[in-house]
């Protein structure tokens, strides 16, 4: 347990003959890409939370509030490309990926460093052409998200950089994926066969498949859109010649996927705090592995359920309702599964199980409502009504959120040798459980009443549910506000950490210095038994 | 990857230049078989020819006649993925037109 002496510093000192900021931004450390990826990630997610904020504000009463039409239009499009894009489906691969793939399978950096540096290149160049594209003249793109023709080769609005920045990101995203395949293959510690992974490390395996496999789709698919725009060539445009529908199969193959892309990883974090929290081994390890392969395969196949009101051949929306109920059984397994660690297990509530609890409640209802869905008759009812916005905010914000938060406070410690503070921790947490479905519950009763969704104004009986999710939305804020000081203060000035292993985990990461040295080990780890032996090793265990 | 490198020597320039060529009598052909009224199978010629060529080039000029397993299994795995999601696009636009 004590650390030993080595001959290589902490990664954070290591500054690799470079000084200030060029030690960081021309590093071809994964862990010094992963804190690169953290710092821009929070600038963007702050962005992001901000248009939010705003386009909440507007709708706190029916009629004009704060803006106008076309200003609120173009709010929301920026809040979905900056969060999708530019926050969920990066996140957890990029920052913790990055971070603790190599540490997690005994390996000195990922497969290709420099590679991964372009990664981040890739993904700042990406980020800056959309917020750019917020503020040079045209105006911001007010297609919403999805970028759906005619509105994408109609509007007037900066749609082609945003479609470049989107373009961008793709290739950053597809590159981490290319990289976290090979590192898994080819850099596992001896010993360490697939079975013996830690689950997150499964997790981020199969994210890179579908990183792989769909992202170029989108790609393509937001070139053509260009093409369209630029020079008037009829691919989707009806009054071209186009077809619009054929949009939107090519934007769902991927991004259908991408939804996975996005809670997979959460998935892997969530998977590695609940066995650590109730010092138990996790319960139905192979099924969980099974399962994250099950879903990049099974959601690959589900993209159409967006599109059911479109204009849709019968035979295909009873098949792709099918594959979406199908998709639901290995989620369910895996959320079976943490609850079977649960019990009987020794539980401590430390703030990372906090958020990984947190999850397992809201992706709860954000799954259900998720069916609920996916059943072609009830479909048509809600389609593009608010029930959608609150069920995909519960899977997104509830799932992949609370299990990036979980994931923040879980290797905190091990980023940076410093302890945060444990009571404002659970402070923020329960403020933003509160904050998060005052914002978000009223959104599944209105949806279900009928309010359409990205609409600027609203009949008066709506009025109650929108002033309620608009408080909640400023308690979210609040909440984000805390737990993000927290950490700040925490890395300022909280109690310094050398033990290697403050939370009593098993995985590999748990043997490596805290903060890791420089390329990791001294001495490549030999694996022997499983990832989560509690049993066994009950004698590693401790606590701050 | 030392093996694959030697037997990609076997393959020698003279192999690779008569492969090339072949590819550029297959795109004569896809470019004259555009010209002639085929109706129906028009479009399943185009594609038959491009199958071909596609092949040549990924197993010939990327290697994977003579990658290992692994190599092959990830582009299986991308050509079951982009199969499956034809077969599925096209289940919609089939039975839309009925």
């Amino acid at each position: 347990m004590d650390a030993t002496t080595h001959t290589n510093g902490s990664y954070l000192s290591k500054t690799g003959g470079k000084g200030g900021i060029r030690s960081w931004i021309f590093s071809t450390d994964h862990k010094r890409i992963g804190l690169l990826y953290f710092a821009s990630l929070a600038v963007f997610f702050s962005v992001g939370v901000v248009f939010g904020l705003l386009m909440r504000l507007e709708l706190i009463a029916p009629g004009p509030t704060i803006t106008d039409a076309q200003t609120y239009n173009s709010f929301f499009t920026v809040h979905g490309v900056i969060m999708i894009f530019l926050f969920v489906v990066p996140g957890l691969p990029a920052i913790f990926g990055n971070f603790f793939l190599p540490l997690m399978i005994g390996a000195k950096d990922v497969a290709f460093p420099r590679l991964n540096l372009l990664s981040w290149w890739l993904y700042l160049a990406g980020g800056l052409i959309a917020l750019a594209s917020v503020v040079m003249p045209g105006g911001a793109a007010d297609t919403g998200w999805t970028f759906y023709i005619p509105y994408s080769v109609r509007s007037n609005t900066n749609v082609i950089p945003a479609l470049i920045a989107a373009f961008i990101l793709g290739f950053s995203s597809i590159l981490t994926g290319v990289n976290f395949i090979t590192t898994v293959h080819r850099m596992r510690a001896p010993g360490q066969t697939f079975f013996k992974m830690p689950l997150f490390v499964w997790a981020l395996y199969s994210t890179g498949w579908i990183q792989l496999l769909a992202t170029p789709i989108i790609g393509i698919t937001l070139v053509m859109v260009g093409v369209e725009r630029l020079l008037s060539v009829g691919i989707f445009d009806p009054s071209l010649g186009g077809d619009p529908v054929l949009y939107q199969h090519l934007f769902w193959i991927y991004s259908h996927p991408a939804v996975y892309i996005m809670i997979l990883p959460a998935m892997g974090v969530i998977s590695e705090v609940i066995p650590v929290f109730a010092r138990r081994t996790i319960f139905g390890y192979n099924f969980i592995a099974y399962s994250s392969l099950a879903i990049a395969i099974f959601g690959s196949l589900v993209w159409a359920h967006h599109m059911f009101t479109a204009g849709m051949s019968g035979v295909a929306a009873i098949a792709f309702s099918a594959f979406t109920f199908l998709v639901a059984i290995p989620s369910a397994v895996k959320v079976f599964n943490w609850v079977a660690t649960l019990y009987k297990g020794s539980i401590t509530l430390e703030p990372p199980m906090l958020f990984a609890l947190g999850f397992i409640f809201h992706f709860l209802i954000g799954g259900f409502t998720g069916l609920v869905q996916g059943a072609l008759s009830v479909n048509l009812h809600i389609h593009d009504t608010y029930f959608i916005v609150g069920h995909f905010h519960y899977v997104m914000f509830g799932g992949m959120g609370f299990g990036f938060l979980a994931a923040t406070h879980f290797w905190f410690p091990k980023m940076f040798g410093k302890m945060y503070n444990h009571k404002r921790a659970a402070v923020g947490f329960w403020t933003l459980v509160v904050g998060f479905n005052t914002l978000y519950f009223p959104m599944f009763v209105m949806g279900w009443l009928g309010m359409p969704r990205r609409y600027y104004d609203y009949l008066p009986e709506f009025h109650t549910y929108h002033f309620i999710s608009t408080v909640g939305s400023w308690i979210v804020a609040l909440a984000l506000l805390i737990i993000l000081v927290n950490l700040i203060l925490g890395l300022a000035k909280g109690e310094r950490v050398r033990e290697k292993n403050p939370w009593g985990g098993e995985t590999l990461e748990w043997r490596a210095d805290t903060p890791p040295i420089h390329e990791n080990w001294e001495e490549i780890p030999v694996v022997t038994g499983g990832p989560y032996d509690y049993k066994r090793n009950d004698e590693n265990e401790s606590t701050t | 990857m030392a093996n694959s490198e030697q037997e990609h020597a076997h393959i020698g320039y003279g192999g690779y230049t008569l492969i090339w060529l072949g590819l550029l009598a297959l795109t004569a052909l896809t470019v004259t078989a555009a010209g002639v009224n085929l109706g129906n199978v028009a479009v399943a010629v185009t594609i038959l020819i491009a199958t071909v060529k596609s092949y040549l080039v990924a197993t010939i000029f990327m290697h994977l006649k003579i990658e290992s397993r692994l190599f092959r299994v990830v582009v299986y795995a991308a050509i079951f993925f982009i199969v499956v999601s034809i077969i599925l696009l096209f289940s919609d636009y089939t039975f839309l037109r009925e």
